[in-house]
């Protein structure tokens, strides 16, 4: 559905998109992520339409971006960092306008945007003018503005900056669900965001793409060993020897001895392949000591993210 | 044309939803109904000063022309208040798009460039029509008191209306260049003054180029129109001038997305 191929685009002299390439499938929903100034929103605008790529090629439902812009312009749904807002109109009439020019048929158009409002959550507010209105509600606007002539493509930039987390849960939920009719890029800072709406991520960092993966494989590929917290009681000392004989487990250290009962808090590190975590219940059992938790420990997303674009930025030199 | 139409028509409700439209259309009224108010008392005066030394002197009463005498100096008048009123309503078309970040959603929408200026440019000249209509119901008065002559009434409008399509024209273009509506409007009304200004600095030079400037003055244009001379030469530099500003206004567009908007 979407194609981007080597995509560079400089700022005088400035590279901000430095050959990016990607594709998204039919229906999926994939998460762009990076730091601040990563040229995620540049990525976006060239997909858009909005700024030209200084070189490469970009097609949306296999028409090219700049040759044939107005063909994909019909087929996108853009709602840009600052959602696009004529504060001084009332949100019917704002949707009225974006429906017009987007090219919704005069007769299905009172229809689509009623549905539209629907789907947002914003058929209460149609009438206020849209400078009143919260944030919450200007980005369900903006939300709104982007989906009314029903496109297969949604380009969101960072859709859920600024909301409450009532209103973040709602507007990820929302997304989701548009997932399958629309394709869907979505670019965030926030790492959280995309382990729960995305089915791939694309990580950009310097204007190169980094990683792309879903989000569990990232995780699991870049983690390269298995972490577990244990809290066990017994001798310290003896519980730190015991397992380090335990085959596959790589280090042990002790986080904290707590008062009652002689509890101490440990985190293991292991071998990637295997599990060893029945090896580990086993030989604290075994010994008559009390195993009280014994918890995996995901890498996440987090972790990824600062592995990778710290890698970079080493690997870049200046 | 269904894009365009849709772009004209939410510029036009727009300068309505808020007081842009009432303000310079209430004072483009006010300050050309004072000028009006005191070049016809004026005129009467004269008219009633004549009445009485024609009598005093036993000779017929001369004929004075209100057109030329009350008319074509309020004309001029409204041709200079246009110059200050029109970048107030033409600097916020594309600056205020780019400050709200709404130029993203006109253009990447299937809106083509010249359809989005072309509705603006008709939006402001739309409203600049309404209030040159609104200031013929002084003329109309006129009507009731004597016998002013309606061409030359027509012509100046028409003269009135052309020149002002040239300073939305460029106002057009100086808001497509910043995010500012305050330095749209500024550079439009000095660029408009120095376009102005060359009709008196014709004056100065060689007489070979003091003509080529003369021909370039906005306002040299301007006389043959509040005089009732219809002449093609002056439609024709007015609608180019126009031309012009619109054609720039598209190139800026074009080009600010190489530089990075």
């Amino acid at each position: 559905m979407i194609e981007v191929k080597q995509v560079t685009r400089y700022f005088g002299r400035v590279m901000a998109v430095d050959h990016v390439s990607f594709q998204v499938e039919k229906g999926e929903i994939l998460g762009f992520l990076g730091p601040n100034a990563a040229g995620k929103t540049t990525t976006m605008r060239i997909l858009t339409t909005y700024l030209p790529a200084t070189s490469g090629t970009a097609s949306v439902a296999g028409f090219d971006v700049h040759q044939d812009s107005m063909q994909v312009r019909k087929r996108i749904g853009y709602l840009p960092e600052n959602p696009p807002l004529y504060t001084e109109m009332r949100v019917a009439d704002y949707l009225e306008f974006v429906a017009r020019i987007k090219g919704v048929d005069p007769r299905t158009r009172k229809h689509a945007i009623a549905e539209t409002m629907d789907k947002t959550g914003i058929s209460s507010v149609s009438r206020r003018v849209i400078k009143q209105l919260s944030k919450g509600f200007k980005q369900r606007v903006g939300l709104a503005q982007a989906l009314v002539h029903n496109p297969d493509v949604l380009i969101l930039d960072e859709p859920t900056v600024g909301l409450d987390p009532k209103q973040i849960i709602e507007v990820r939920e929302l997304i989701r669900s548009l997932a399958g009719d629309h394709t869907i890029i979505l670019s965030t800072h926030i790492l959280p965001e995309v382990s729960m709406t995305c089915e791939r991520v694309v990580i950009i960092d310097q204007g190169r793409v980094v990683a792309e993966d879903t989000p569990d494989n990232l995780t699991r590929k870049l983690a390269g060993s298995q972490r577990f917290t244990l809290i066990a009681g017994g001798p310290a000392g003896g519980i730190l020897e015991l397992l380090g004989k335990v085959e596959g487990v790589r280090q042990v250290k002790l986080l904290e001895s707590g008062a009652p009962a002689q509890t101490h808090q440990f985190h293991i590190e292991g071998d990637a392949e295997g599990s060893i975590n029945p090896a580990i219940a086993r030989a604290i059992v075994e010994k008559g000591w009390d195993l009280f938790e014994l918890r995996p420990e995901g890498l996440s997303l987090e972790d990824v993210f600062l592995r990778v674009t710290t890698r970079e930025e080493e690997g870049g030199g200046q | 044309m269904k894009n365009y139409l849709a772009i004209l028509s939410r510029e036009w409700k727009s300068y309505f939803s808020s007081p842009i439209a009432y303000v310079v259309m209430g004072l483009f009224l006010l300050i050309s109904g004072v000028f009006y108010y005191l070049l016809v008392t004026n005129f009467v005066q004269m008219c009633m000063q004549a009445d009485m030394q024609a009598r005093y002197y036993q000779m017929a009463v001369p004929k004075l022309n209100v057109n030329m005498m009350a008319i074509r100096p309020l004309l001029h008048n409204m041709s200079l208040f246009a110059l200050f009123f029109l970048p107030l309503i033409t600097m916020r078309l594309f600056s205020d798009e780019k400050k709200s970040g709404t130029i993203e959603l006109l253009l990447t929408s299937p809106v083509t460039n010249t359809q989005s200026i072309l509705g603006k440019f008709s939006a402001a000249a739309g409203l600049y029509l309404l209030m040159l209509l609104l200031t013929g119901l002084y003329m109309a008065v006129l009507f009731f008191l004597g016998k002013p002559e309606i061409g030359q009434i027509l012509t100046g409008y028409l003269g009135l209306f052309l020149l002002g399509l040239c300073y939305i024209a460029f106002g057009l273009f100086f808001s497509t260049l910043t995010d500012n509506q305050i330095i749209a409007a500024v550079s439009t009304v000095a660029f408009i003054l120095i376009f102005w200004a060359i009709g008196w600095i014709s004056g100065m030079a060689s007489p070979a180029v003091g003509k080529i400037l003369g021909n370039f003055s906005l306002i040299e244009h301007f006389d043959d129109f509040a005089k009732g001379v219809l002449d093609t030469r002056h439609i024709v530099f007015y609608i180019s001038f126009t031309v012009m500003g619109l054609f720039l206004s598209f190139v800026s567009i074009e080009s600010a997305k190489w530089r990075g908007r």
